[in-house]
């Protein structure tokens, strides 16, 4: 036993080596990529372990292991459950043997997600046991005790942590890592393994008679409890139970949710005891609607009477103000500020030397007129360069930019997407409109690695997750194979070039694929590659502005002429567009800056 | 109920903020206290304004509420200012002398920030201004910065030095202790001349 300083997500991982693990998978997504980056870093390694292309093939491949006897855990963020929830929907009928870990990561507020999904609802979908940790403590625990858990009703357990359990940091409490042992091994049983409908109608009874007993055994577990103060009930569950935590007065009950489903025999009769109750819960109003259910005249207050919201993220502050309205007086009172108003905003923003701005850039210009459908990663940011007009799912930028071009309209669809994002979902998309002769060009961001979740490798790096080399799968081939017959690939560098290559593009017939490939900046840089500074003179410089609004964060204005901070990765594409000629390799031995 | 030290670091995507607040944290553990932050992570660190909570002593939430910071480091003064709300009353900002303009206000035209207009601003709480990139170039390595930081608010902050040093050893990369050692005590010894010289006993 040791206390250490350890992200949410590490001390997931650290759980993980506990129990142990024998079998990991994931997908990268924001709040849950270090688990699986963590596990990879432990020495002497004894558990097999992947990136897989997308959250369907990392479950499938998890529950695969779990069936032969293995302990598998499979991570992504919530968004990709929706991508792993066929798999997931009837490994519930199926059920597993070694202990199977579906850990999907909430995002409250959106911080990097493209919704605010709940993962809990999955839970209650599926009928899958979910703990839900309140602390980074309870999320190692929960990870740690979650195999057995599984084992003990042969079912996969959703685990739900939220970004402020994951990306949260605090004095954790962890044991000694375990030895993997097992071996796994496969036991044929067709009537459990193959769904086929006779099989699957005898499946769906059993998995609902595992119900009462997975309800009495989270109570029993210690995963929900209740202290009984006074009249008043806060029920809580996830880290809103550790906001609560902070500013509960001494005289008000705490009943704390941790896992799902709930017992609700055992429900009632806490919120029995009690004149009223308030529900505090980030997003779907899970605990609130249980609650609802067995109050038998015990008014509740939550979402659904307006007194916590439905969206964003809690806080103390915001837990601490929905107390008092409830009548509750918090502990703490937090004073009311503002912000300063008239403050730039600061968004996140391209690199420089990214690969992906002078694709925008030179896109803008060969079709003015476009429509620019485009997917999930840093190039989503292409959204402030004027480039991208949709973003909904991963893979979706050539399935949208086919529905659009097949939906009658005539001006040019040009869709983006990211080298991981195409090998995660694009590929069945791009055959689709082939096949049903779409009208587009796909250009594929390729700098060879999966960027904005932190430079995870994918099949177009060349190593696996663990280091090894691994065969750079040809994303040429992979679009020829698809159907489409003109496939160019560009230096985004070479913008003379890559127009060239657009330009050629926008005149074929069909669905076109122009390959952008450059190395990520920030893995170039990583690498020691170095290409020098690029710097203005400002002598030549006549102040128009182009380079400027290229948006390059290297670039600033300086005396109303543009100067070249110690920013620039020497990507050159700026001296590219200079109307004056103005930038030019630096000369000077010396940082500009 | 809760009684923590709350400290608010921010600045940009790259600065190394996580570092930094590893090193509070990584201090707590070394004096056997609890301690509770979080931090930014995914698409928001490409540049992007950035913030890292840590609660010294906290046992609950990971989140400063606004207007309860204790100390907020800022890496970048336009950012100090952009989270001075999330000070609490007597508290103290130490902030870096630089800033960064965000390359939108290039783009779109806007007016660009002022230094002397952000210190005007800044100016109502109590404020330790640091030349972080002088000291970091001065102690022989311009990536110490953050340590340097971390050294100037050493002087506001209930850790000892010597944990804060010892984090700081734990977590650099080894060629760079002894650079980041230097950019560490350096910084501490501007805090000092800002009149930091009550806490960190």
């Amino acid at each position: 036993m040791k206390t250490q300083y350890l992200l949410g997500n590490e001390a997931i991982a650290y759980g993980c080596l506990e129990a142990p693990v024998d079998f990991v998978t994931g997908y990268p997504g924001t709040p849950s990529s270090e688990v699986v980056e963590v596990l990879r870093d432990v020495p002497d390694r004894d558990y097999y372990l992947e990136w897989s292309v997308n959250e369907k093939v990392a479950l499938e491949n998890a529950l695969a292991a779990a069936w032969c006897g293995l302990r598998a855990i499979c991570t992504m963020k919530h968004v990709g459950l929706n991508v792993a929830a066929d798999a997931l929907m009837t490994s519930a009928y199926t059920g597993v043997t070694g202990g199977l870990v579906v850990m999907s990561a909430d995002d409250p507020f959106a911080h990097s997600s493209q919704n605010e999904q709940d993962s809990r609802c999955y839970a209650l979908f599926s009928r899958l046991p979910c703990l839900d940790p309140s602390t980074i403590q309870e999320a190692h625990d929960m990870a740690r005790d979650a195999f057995a858990l599984s084992e003990q009703f042969s079912l996969p357990v959703i685990l739900r942590p939220t970004t402020r359990v994951c990306h949260s940091k605090g004095d954790t409490v962890t044991g000694e890592r375990a030895r993997s042992t097992r071996k796994g091994e496969f036991h044929r049983d067709p009537r459990q393994y193959v769904v086929i409908p006779a099989h699957t109608r005898a499946l769906h009874p059993k998995l609902n008679e595992k119900q009462p007993a997975i309800r009495k055994a989270l109570v029993e577990r210690g995963y929900n409890t209740a202290v009984i103060r006074g009249p008043l009930a806060v029920v809580a569950s996830g880290i809103a139970a550790a906001y609560v935590q902070e500013v509960l007065p001494a005289d008000v009950s705490l009943i704390k949710i941790g896992a799902y489903p709930v017992d609700e025999e055992w429900l009632a009769a806490q919120v029995s005891r009690h004149e009223k109750v308030l529900v505090i819960e980030e997003l779907h109003p899970v605990v609130e609607e249980t609650v609802r259910q067995v109050a038998k005249g015990v008014p509740v207050s939550g979402k659904k009477d307006g007194v916590v919201p439905y969206e964003g993220e809690l806080s103390t502050a915001a837990v601490a103000a929905i107390m008092k309205s409830f009548g509750i007086t918090p502990t703490q009172a937090y004073p009311a500020v503002a912000p300063v108003a008239d403050l730039p905003q600061r968004p996140p923003i391209l690199c420089a030397g990214c690969m992906h701005r002078p694709v925008f850039y030179a896109m803008r210009r060969v079709f003015r007129d476009g429509i620019y459908p485009s997917d999930i990663g840093c190039y989503t940011l292409g959204l402030q360069l004027g480039a991208v007009d949709t973003t909904i799912c991963m893979g979706a930028a050539v399935t949208i930019g086919s529905g659009i071009s097949h939906a009658g309209e005539e001006r040019d669809v040009v869709a983006t997407i990211g080298d991981s994002t195409f090998f995660h979902s694009g590929i069945p998309g791009l055959l689709n409109a082939v096949y049903n002769g779409a009208r587009m060009v796909l250009v594929i961001l390729d700098n060879r690695i999966t960027a904005m979740t932190g430079h995870q490798p994918n099949p177009g790096t060349g190593v696996t997750v663990c280091g090894a080399a691994a065969p750079q799968v040809s994303i040429e081939t992979i679009c020829r194979a698809c159907g489409v017959s003109w496939v160019e690939t560009v230096d985004p560098y070479d913008l003379a070039s890559l127009m060239a290559t657009l330009r050629a593009a926008k005149e074929q017939p069909g669905v076109k694929v122009v390959i952008a490939r450059q190395p990520c900046v920030i893995t170039a840089r990583r690498a020691n590659l170095r290409r020098g500074r690029f710097e203005v003179d400002p002598g030549v410089c006549t102040a128009c502005g182009v380079c400027i609004g290229f948006g390059c964060p290297a670039i600033e204005k300086r005396d109303e002429k543009a100067f070249i901070t110690g920013l620039c990765s020497g990507c050159g594409v700026c001296a590219q567009i200079c109307p004056a000629g103005a930038i030019r390799k630096e000369t000077r031995t010396e940082g500009s800056r | 109920m809760s009684e923590s030290f709350d400290v608010l670091l921010v600045g940009i995507g790259g600065q190394g903020i996580i570092l930094a607040s590893n090193i509070l944290g990584e201090a707590c553990i070394a004096e056997g206290r609890s301690v509770k932050g979080a931090e930014t992570h995914g698409m928001a660190q490409r540049g992007g304004s950035v913030e890292g909570h840590i609660r010294i002593d906290g046992k609950f939430g990971p989140l400063v509420p606004p207007g309860s910071a204790r100390l907020i480091i800022a890496f970048d003064m336009l950012e100090a200012l952009r989270y001075a709300h999330f000070l609490a009353p007597g508290g103290t900002i130490v902030s870096n002398n630089r800033f960064v303009v965000p390359t939108s206000v290039y783009m779109q035209g806007a007016p660009v920030p002022d230094e002397a207009a952000i210190r005007e601003r800044l100016s109502s709480r109590p404020l330790c201004v640091v030349d972080a990139e002088g000291i970091a170039g001065e102690a022989g390595n311009p990536l110490s910065q953050n340590v340097a930081m971390i050294g100037a608010a050493s002087r506001f902050l209930p850790l000892k030095p010597a944990s804060l040093l010892g984090a700081v050893e734990k977590l650099v990369p080894k060629k760079t202790v002894e650079t980041n050692r230097r950019a560490f005590e350096m910084g501490r010894a501007a805090g000092e001349r800002c009149g930091g010289g009550k806490a960190g006993a």
